[in-house]
Formats: C-alpha cells, sequence, structure tokens
C-alpha cells in the first residue's frame, strides 16, 4: 500500500513557536508603534511611562504559570494603578512616581534567617534568574489585568537565605519617604506599607518577586524597583518597592487589615463567594472588556494553590 | 432689556450651557479616549460627583441669595436642582446598564446588602417626587406651603448624597468630608437665618403687647 507523504515544509517556513504565541502581543505591538510614530512628531519625546513596550519581547508560550489571556496593554497597566504612596487616584502613581529614584536601593533581610545581610539592590538579584510570567490580577475593587511581570520565585530567595525553624510568615515593607512619594504625606493608610505571607504561600512556585513588566524594567508606578506577586489574591497583596524583607514567627499585622478588618483579612484570596462587605466580589471588569465576567476561585489558580488552604474556612479566614 | 428679559434670554441659555458643559466634556473624553483604563468607573464616578455638586450649589443659592439680597439668584435654582436631578440618573442609570449589565438579581442584593448602596439609592428615589413637582403648573396645583414642606427632602438627599460617598471608598476619607463640611455650612446657614428672622420677628410682637 502506497501511503502519500505531504509535501515537506521547509523548517524555515515554520512560525517559531515564540512567535506563534506571541502573535496577539505582535499586533498590540504594530498598533503601539504606528501610534508612537502618529504622535511622536507632536508629543515631543515620549516619556518613560508612555514608552511603547519593549520590541524585542517575546511573550512566553502557556504553561501552569502563563496563561494565554489577552494581554493588557502597556498603557493601560503603567496609568491605572492602585498605589496609595504616589496617591489615591488611579493616575496619581502614573503622575507622581516620574521622579522616583529606584537606584541605589537597599534591601535588608532579617529576622529569623540564618544569613540576615543588607544588600545593594543589584547585587542581590545577581543570582537569580529572570523568566516572564503571564499572570492575572484581580483588584478587590472588582477590575483585573493580564500582566506579563518578570521575576523569580520567592522561594529562590527563601532557600538562599536559610530560614530559622521559628520562621513562619514573611513581611514585607515598602520604602517611607514622604519627600518622594507625596502619598504619604497624608495619614491615609498607617505608613509605611507592610504585608505578609505565609511561608507555604511565599515558597509556592507561583508566588514571585518582580522586577520588570514586557520584558523589561519595571517603571515606577508599577512598583519599581522590587516587588512581590501573589497572582491567587487580591492585588493589594502584593507590596510594592520593598525595602526589608522578615522572617517572623507570628502573623504580620498588615496594613489594609489594619485600615480595615472587617473588609481585608490577613489571606484575602481571590474569592468570588465572600464578598467585601461593602460590595460583592462575584464579578469582575476585565480592562478593556464593556461586561463584566465572573470571578474564578483563587484567580483560576485554584488547581495550583487550594491544597495551601485544605482544611481552612475561608470565610473566617478571608 | 430689563433685567428679567436679560435673565431669561441671556443668563440662562449661559447658565444652562455652564451646566451642561461637564457632561458633555465627559462624552467627548470618552470619545477621545481620554478616560483611564476603566472608563465605565469614570463615568460612575463623574455623574457621582457631579450631583453632589450641583445638590450644593442648589442649596448654596437662598443662603447667597440672604447674604447677599440678590434676589435673581433663586431664579437658577430650579435648573441647577434639575442638574442635580439629570446627574443621577445618568449615574444610575450607568450602575443599572454599563457596571451591572440588567443583573436585577445582583442589583437587588446591592440595594439590600450595601449601606452605600441603599443610601444612595434613597436619595435617588427621594429626587423623583422634587424633579417631577419642578414645574410652574405643579408648584401651583400644590399650593406654596405644601411645594415647600416636600423640597424639604432636598436636605435628606443631598445628606444620603454625601453619606453615600463616604461609605464607598476605602481608605481615603478626604473628599467625601470636603462635601459633609460644606453640606454643614450651607445647612448650618439656614438655621442661622432662620433663627435671626425669628428673633427679628419677635421683637415687634413684644413691643405691641
Amino acid at each position: 500500500m502506497l501511503i502519500k507523504r505531504g509535501p515537506e515544509i521547509p523548517s524555515s517556513e515554520v512560525t517559531p513557536e515564540s512567535v506563534y504565541h506571541g502573535r496577539r502581543t505582535f499586533l498590540k505591538k504594530a498598533a503601539f508603534a504606528t501610534a508612537g510614530l502618529a504622535t511622536a512628531g507632536v508629543a515631543g519625546p515620549l516619556t518613560s511611562s508612555a514608552r511603547p513596550q519593549n520590541p524585542g519581547w517575546n511573550r512566553p508560550p502557556a504553561g501552569p504559570y502563563n496563561t494565554d489571556e489577552d494581554l493588557t496593554s502597556f498603557k493601560d497597566i503603567t496609568t491605572y494603578n492602585n498605589f496609595y504612596e504616589f496617591g489615591t487616584d488611579k493616575d496619581d502613581p502614573y503622575k507622581n512616581a516620574g521622579d522616583f529614584k529606584t537606584r541605589p536601593w537597599r534591601l535588608t533581610i532579617e529576622g529569623e534567617v540564618r544569613k540576615p545581610a543588607a544588600y545593594e539592590l543589584d547585587d542581590f538579584l545577581k543570582p537569580y534568574k529572570l523568566e516572564d510570567r503571564v499572570y492575572r490580577l484581580r483588584c478587590v475593587e472588582g477590575w483585573s489585568m493580564i500582566i506579563p511581570w518578570l521575576g523569580f520565585p520567592i522561594g529562590d530567595v527563601v532557600r538562599k537565605v536559610e530560614p530559622t525553624s521559628r520562621a513562619r510568615y514573611i513581611e514585607f515593607t515598602t520604602l517611607h519617604d514622604p519627600r518622594q512619594m507625596p502619598g504619604q504625606k497624608r495619614p491615609v493608610l498607617n505608613w509605611p506599607y507592610v504585608e505578609g505571607l505565609r511561608m507555604d504561600e511565599a515558597m509556592h512556585p507561583l508566588a514571585i518577586f518582580v522586577v520588570g513588566l514586557y520584558g523589561k524594567e519595571l517603571p515606577n508606578q508599577n512598583g519599581a524597583p522590587f516587588r512581590i506577586v501573589v497572582p491567587w489574591k487580591y492585588g493589594f497583596k502584593s507590596c510594592k518597592s520593598i525595602v526589608k524583607i522578615r522572617f517572623v514567627e507570628n502573623e504580620p499585622r498588615t496594613t489594609w487589615n489594619i485600615a480595615a478588618p472587617n473588609e481585608y483579612g490577613f489571606y484575602s484570596n481571590v474569592n468570588p463567594d465572600v464578598d467585601h462587605p461593602r460590595w460583592s466580589q462575584k464579578f469582575e471588569r476585565r480592562i478593556g472588556e464593556f461586561r463584566k465576567r465572573r470571578t474564578m476561585m483563587f484567580n483560576g489558580y485554584g488547581d495550583q494553590v487550594a491544597s495551601l488552604y485544605t482544611g481552612m474556612d475561608l470565610r473566617k479566614h478571608f | 432689556m430689563t433685567q428679567a428679559q436679560w435673565i431669561r434670554n441671556i443668563f440662562k441659555p449661559l447658565a444652562f450651557l455652564l451646566c451642561l458643559s461637564p457632561f458633555l466634556l465627559l462624552a467627548l473624553d470618552w470619545y477621545l479616549e481620554q478616560l483611564s483604563a476603566n472608563p465605565i468607573d469614570d463615568v460612575t464616578d463623574t455623574t457621582g460627583t457631579w450631583t453632589l455638586r450641583f445638590l450644593m450649589v442648589t442649596l448654596a443659592l437662598t443662603p447667597l441669595r440672604k447674604l447677599t439680597g440678590w434676589n435673581w439668584l433663586i431664579r437658577f435654582r430650579r435648573m441647577t436642582g434639575l442638574f442635580a436631578f439629570f446627574s443621577v440618573c445618568l449615574h444610575f442609570l450607568t450602575y443599572v446598564y454599563l457596571d451591572q449589565f440588567f443583573l436585577w438579581e445582583e442589583i437587588l442584593a446591592d440595594i439590600q446588602k450595601r449601606p452605600f448602596i441603599t443610601v444612595g439609592f434613597a436619595s435617588f428615589l427621594m429626587m423623583i417626587p422634587l424633579a417631577l413637582t419642578s414645574t410652574d403648573r405643579m408648584t401651583k396645583w400644590m399650593g406654596g406651603k405644601r411645594w415647600k414642606r416636600l423640597h424639604r427632602l432636598v436636605y435628606f438627599i443631598a445628606l444620603g448624597g454625601v453619606v453615600h460617598y463616604l461609605w464607598l471608598v476605602k481608605a481615603d476619607t478626604q473628599r467625601p468630608l470636603t462635601y459633609g463640611a460644606i453640606l454643614l455650612i450651607l445647612l448650618g446657614s439656614r438655621l442661622w437665618f432662620f433663627w435671626s428672622e425669628r428673633a427679628r420677628r419677635a421683637i415687634p410682637v413684644a413691643t405691641a403687647k
């Protein structure tokens, strides 16, 4: 029997996988480039925030750590932010973080670790291998984005600094510098901003330290130079502009929890079944979309993280 | 032209355009994509804020008139009041249509369960009879006294609006408290005028005896 073979496709004509997976991004990039050309002449030099996305960047293929959903535009990610250190309006961080100094940046690791130390950020970062992570971000206010972060697992650091047996939580602290962070001049929140994770949450491969997005340096308004991202929790858990990482025995007192303990729990896992006392968490608006969509348990990461909370009453530990 | 003609032919149309401008600007910003990444929230915020502003302006006209003696101010009160109603209608429609997309179950649950929505909705409902009785004919039909009594609802409406705003913000209460302070001054000035007028009226009665 003769089996006919189809025509061979020369390998030069096969679209590389990275390009194939980056096709939407490519279209967006093309749109950005066109927009850039159209406005560059009149708008003068583009500011760092308005710079088009990194042209050399390719979207990572879909996988357990990367969703294949449409990316939120660089413009939306960098102009619509909750970062109260720079003001409480959504565009305040974009407007006020331009001159924020992210180098030199001192970072200390302290508390229950065998190797406490103070670092210059760039020295601290050297041993870690950066990777793209395309995550869903769900804000407690009811909107969401798809953001391609650049970072590395928090667990990589934890293993290196060797926590003692008493370390059960990690506490993260944002820089406190009202001269640079005008939002800190008013006591809207209890400054400096403090967030925390249980050790097993921090060790989960989805929980990452972040230094960039869209494959390049993190814009100031997104928490530069160094932040965490914990995609199955509401956005405010992902502490920005971190200067201190402290390993502790007891559950840290976190900023939003102090501000309103009945509204913002320590865990703050995305959960459509537990409403914020003042609004429903059943739905969310994906930025760029018109109709709301249903919010997913653990922001869609349930398969990977639900086991961290086995036996816990998530209504009580909200 | 007489003063009345100036007001009717020139200043009222100008005031109308001025009052309309925030909504025209909002529509223009939407069209030109100048709003934020979450334009629906922007529309909700803008129409809500302007409802409060128009309510404050409406409540400011009477004390301002008494303070300055400019009686013509009162002729703009219906317009600013109706613009507050126009704004709150847009605000409510934005919530029902753009935000909740006619999910009536969710909307009813919100009204029942969320105090800030309960208060806001109650204020919105109270504004409806005021808008309906804003015409000359309705005023005449009701009679001045009853009309006045009904329209005192505006104090509760404004209070409800400020509370609605205060209860919805996450942490930064500066703006709602500013509106609260303005409202306090406006309502306080009414009490002050009320008492001083009563005191003035009381004196001739005393001498007559």
